[in-house]
């Protein structure tokens, strides 16, 4: 019956697409003319019409939005007016800058938070645990372009020890990933410390402890595979915010990536890009999220148990 | 029987003294400082007009990027100037006041909107709720940035929208606990009682409903506020939310960005202010959800 | 007693049903449902007060629901002064409520812990928008003063004040309309028992000096019998014995009926009774017995009983039963 879990979780994911998609169908069609706004202002007469005929503009509303279903299903935003290339390549290129940053904060928060909060756990109340909380909490307070100008001020400016723009070495990815990282880092680490506190509360590790096992295979045999599952959970709820600290911070770091594109084509009203820089994101966060809930199904067999008992 | 009410009345007081005596027993000496804190940046906010000490948009071209008073500068100018020789303090001030202003009313358009919508999907049930909860999931979903970006691209930009934009942000979790609190409060006696008194919905839920699960309610604006706070200032960081001559903290901390080396406290000032006011409401509004959480049980 | 022609019948209930689907256990089980009330028929007249008896879960709470309409039935009528009320669109059921009030068991639940007794007294007028604000005030004022609660109760809240003092406000709100009809729910179960006797007497107070028509539902024969003048007793969603209270208490006809009745604790040794003590819980209302509902503890119970269902017939002098022992049958019967 487990799969039946994850077709509600697929079904979920293509209704949330759709929505999306729709939102932004509303948002073209209440500001007017999307033929004007798609199209760039020296566009001719001729493309005017045909983009028109294109897109079923000159149809009833109903018929627009399936034809507008259709022209998004096959990745056709338009072209940018500023230099009138197709959105999808000025994307793709983008992209991988993008997707780099982003990976390397998740697995920097990760690789950081989650040990971080397994030391707290594990030495409760010592300086080590105050300090790591302390910095958690500092992570996730401070808002990430605040954080960004201070490391630039910081470790550019003063100690100069870094690049404060751009992406030309490795070098230059570390500032912004931090920056994106840290606030994520504190939430998992005290997401962690509280997910081992519980299990290591719990009466089958004390169990294990009575019987003599060794303190390293507790932990590692009995309690990490059982609070990984929340972590998991708390991962998944993450990607949004990593999304959205990749849009800040790519421009305070002056990161050639989709974000630094989406922000300056707002600000010059490129509508064709931005249409596609949200669809494009909101639904690769969709399926990001949908990998995340099949992962959660693969690892805890719990809810492929209880979730069809209601 | 006199006797006997007027003694309960009284035991009634001294134990509500008492609990209130508690409480602020209770309070840690952390939540005393944000307390503190949140009181300068709102009477600064307020008064904001009265406690500059120059106008925010008056420019001195003879006196660029000077010093503060902690590193060498004059009282006269406490923060400095910036890069057009404007007072720093002042514009701070003034940036205050209009992010806290803008948070405010983005913060009650939320707690409102959502609120509504969730006693509406607690009310109709059916189809109306699945869908409304649909798109509660949608707003989980999709972070509100990308989307406040395109509508800012779409719609351009306004004060006027910009605020009734940032209404829409966490809109979803007012919803869902309204409806949460609605739905078992339709259960609770007194709603049943009301409603076969002959009261209208309007009136059950605006006039009973409302003030009972008001301390949740309030609870969550005040989670959602610092929030709508850092959503402001992102956005007006990135050029994109409040438009110069006016100002926010997020714009100010913006435009120092290009003096980071020759006048760092013009960018760091503001993000300080930031910090600590975020900081400080969440605390408070952790804490606060702490407190209520035997109640929420219930 | 009154002649129980049209005119004086208040509440008129006609085959009311009511079925509430059961959740499945399993996901694709069958579905089920719980027949809370069964195919029932009684009319109550004005100025009386009918007591409605049964254990918890024979379906007196549904019925009470009923009556006012606060739930809809799954068949069958209810009409109040000769109109049917389960079809009613909701502006004309919200001012149906000034005919009809209800009191609940719980008091503290029934009244909104953040307004004061004085102004949640006053919220029906303010709903109905009766009289202006003076008029209002005066006959909150008036409305305390027959509950017998003093002046100062106005400003108080409900966790400030007794059980039976916010037993007695939910009363004045109920009354502050002047209603035809007050269906009373348990309203003293919740109460403790030293005030029980106080809140009953008030009850009866009232209905002397202001008509009122009664609907009292109660498990407590002991309270029935003094305050009720026709009581109707119900088991599992049916009417099984339906009389005027004296008739009921002298001549008992239903063996459930005499149950419950023998399990009246008496004062003192009095007399030595027999008690007739039920056996078992009642059957749940999802899985009801075959035949007569209360076969399966009936200690009369005869092979008939297992098969067929028992119809509710009249034995004169108001009394009607549904039970095979009192109905004509190839079985000697008990009168």
């Amino acid at each position: 019956m487990h799969y039946r879990y994850f077709l509600m979780k697929i079904l979920r994911a293509v209704i949330t697409m759709l929505l999306v998609v729709t939102f932004v169908f509303i948002v073209l069609r209440v500001t007017g003319d999307p033929a004007q706004a798609i199209l760039s202002e020296d566009a001719t007469e001729e493309e005017y019409q045909h983009f028109r005929k294109e897109w079923g503009l000159d149809k009833p509303l109903h018929e627009q939005y399936f034809a507008y279903l259709i022209n998004m299903a096959k990745g056709d935003f338009g072209k940018s007016f500023r230099d009138n290339r197709d959105v999808r390549i000025i994307i793709a290129e983008r992209l991988p800058k993008t997707i780099v940053l982003m990976s390397s904060a998740l697995l920097f928060s990760l690789c950081i938070g989650i040990p971080l909060g397994i030391y707290s756990a594990l030495h409760r109340n010592s300086i080590g645990d105050r300090l790591s909380m302390g910095l958690s909490v500092f992570g996730f307070s401070i808002p990430n372009f605040f954080l960004g100008i201070l490391l630039i001020l910081i470790f550019s400016l003063w100690l100069k020890i870094m690049p404060s723009a751009g992406s030309d070495s490795w070098l230059h990815i570390i500032m912004p990933m931090v920056t994106i990282g840290l606030g994520k880092m504190g939430s998992y680490a005290r997401f962690t410390r509280s997910a081992v506190l519980s299990v290591l509360n719990k009466a089958y590790i004390r169990t294990a402890v009575a019987k003599g096992a060794s303190r390293m295979r507790v932990i590692y045999r009995h309690a990490m595979p059982n609070a990984a599952i929340p972590i998991i959970t708390i991962v998944g709820t993450s990607i949004g915010h990593i999304v959205v600290g990749g849009v800040v911070i790519e421009n305070v770091f002056a990161w050639p990536g989709v974000g630094r594109l989406l922000v300056s084509s707002v600000a010059t009203r490129d509508l064709a890009l931005v249409q596609g820089v949200v669809i494009i994101v909101s639904i690769s966060m969709v399926i990001a999220n949908l990998l995340v809930d099949v992962m959660y199904g693969i690892v805890d067999p719990r809810i492929r148990i209880s979730k069809k008992e209601d | 029987m006199a006797v006997n009410e007027s003694s309960r009345v009284l035991v009634g007081v001294i134990s509500n003294e008492i609990l209130i005596k508690k409480i602020f027993r209770k309070v840690p000496p952390v939540i005393m400082l944000s307390l503190l804190w949140l009181l300068i940046i709102f009477v600064l906010a307020i008064f904001a007009e009265k406690l500059m000490p120059h106008d925010y948009t008056a420019t001195n071209l003879r006196n660029r990027l000077a010093p503060p008073f902690f590193m060498g500068g004059t009282a006269d100018h406490f923060f400095g100037t910036d890069a057009l020789g404007r007072d720093v303090l002042s514009r701070l001030i003034h940036s205050i006041h209009t992010s806290l202003l803008v948070a405010f009313l983005g913060t009650m358009i939320t707690a409102i909107v959502g609120t509504t919508i969730g006693f509406v999907a607690a009310h109709f049930k059916g189809w109306v709720d699945e869908v409304l909860m649909t798109l509660v999931d949608f707003q989980y979903s999709m972070p509100f940035m990308i989307m406040a970006l395109l509508v800012i691209a779409f719609f351009g930009n306004n004060l006027i929208l910009f605020v009734c934009l940032l209404g829409i942000q966490g809109w979803m979790r007012f919803a869902r606990l309204s409806r949460g609190m609605a739905l078992s409060a339709q259960n609770h006696g007194y709603a049943v009682a009301i409603k076969q008194l002959g009261a209208t919905p309007a009136r059950i839920y605006l006039k009973h409903i409302l003030p009972n699960v008001s301390s949740i309610l309030i609870v969550q604006t005040t989670l959602n506020f610092p929030q709508k706070i850092i959503v402001e200032t992102s956005l007006s960081f990135l050029g994109l939310g409040v438009q110069p001559p006016n100002s926010s903290l997020g714009s100010m901390l913006s435009s120092g960005r290009d003096y980071l080396l020759t006048a760092w406290w013009i960018a760091i000032i503001p993000g300080i202010v930031i910090f600590c006011t975020t900081l400080c409401m969440s605390l408070i509004g952790d804490w606060a959800r702490d407190m209520l959480d035997p109640t929420i049980e219930k | 007693m009154e002649e129980n022609n049209m005119e004086n019948t208040v509440v008129s209930v006609r085959k009311l049903v009511k079925y509430f689907p059961v959740k499945a256990e399993k996901l694709f089980g069958s579905r089920k449902t719980l027949k809370a009330v069964d195919n029932i028929s009684f009319d109550i007249y004005r100025g009386e007060i009918v007591g409605i008896v049964g254990e918890s879960g024979c379906g007196k709470s549904t019925t009470a629901k009923l009556v006012l309409n606060m739930i809809p039935p799954t068949a069958g009528s209810v009409l109040f002064n000769n109109k049917d009320i389960t079809k009613l669109n909701p502006s004309k059921w919200r001012a149906m409520r000034l005919n009809m009030q209800m009191i609940f068991q719980d008091p503290l639940g029934a009244l909104d812990p953040y307004v004061s007794i004085g102004k949640q007294i006053q919220e029906p007028l303010d709903i109905h928008n009766i009289g202006n604000l003076k008029e209002r005030k005066n006959k909150v004022l008036n409305a305390l003063d027959a509950v017998s609660m003093q002046k100062h109760m106005y400003d108080r809240y409900p966790h400030e004040i007794s059980g039976g003092q916010r037993q007695r406000a939910v009363l004045a709100r109920a009354l502050i309309v002047e209603p035809e009809l007050l269906v009373c729910d348990e309203p003293i179960s919740a109460l403790d028992v030293s005030i029980q006797a106080q809140v009953v007497n008030l009850f009866k107070r009232i209905q002397k000096e202001l008509g009122i028509t009664f609907m009292f539902i109660s498990h407590d024969l002991r309270i029935v019998k003094h305050l009720c003048n026709r009581v109707v007793v119900m088991y599992l969603g049916k009417i099984v014995e339906e009389a005027d209270s004296a008739e009921l208490y002298s001549n008992t006809l239903h063996p459930y009926t005499k149950a419950l009745i023998s399990s009246i604790p008496l004062p003192k040794p009095v007399r030595e009774k027999e008690r007739i003590i039920l056996e078992g819980d009642p059957p749940s209302p999802v899985d009801l017995p075959s035949g007569c509902r209360f076969s399966s503890r009936c200690p009369d119970a005869m092979e008939r009983c297992f098969n067929e269902e028992p119809e509710l017939i009249e034995t004169g002098d108001n009394h009607r039963v549904a039970c095979f022992l009192v109905n004509k049958g190839n079985h000697e019967n008990a009168l």
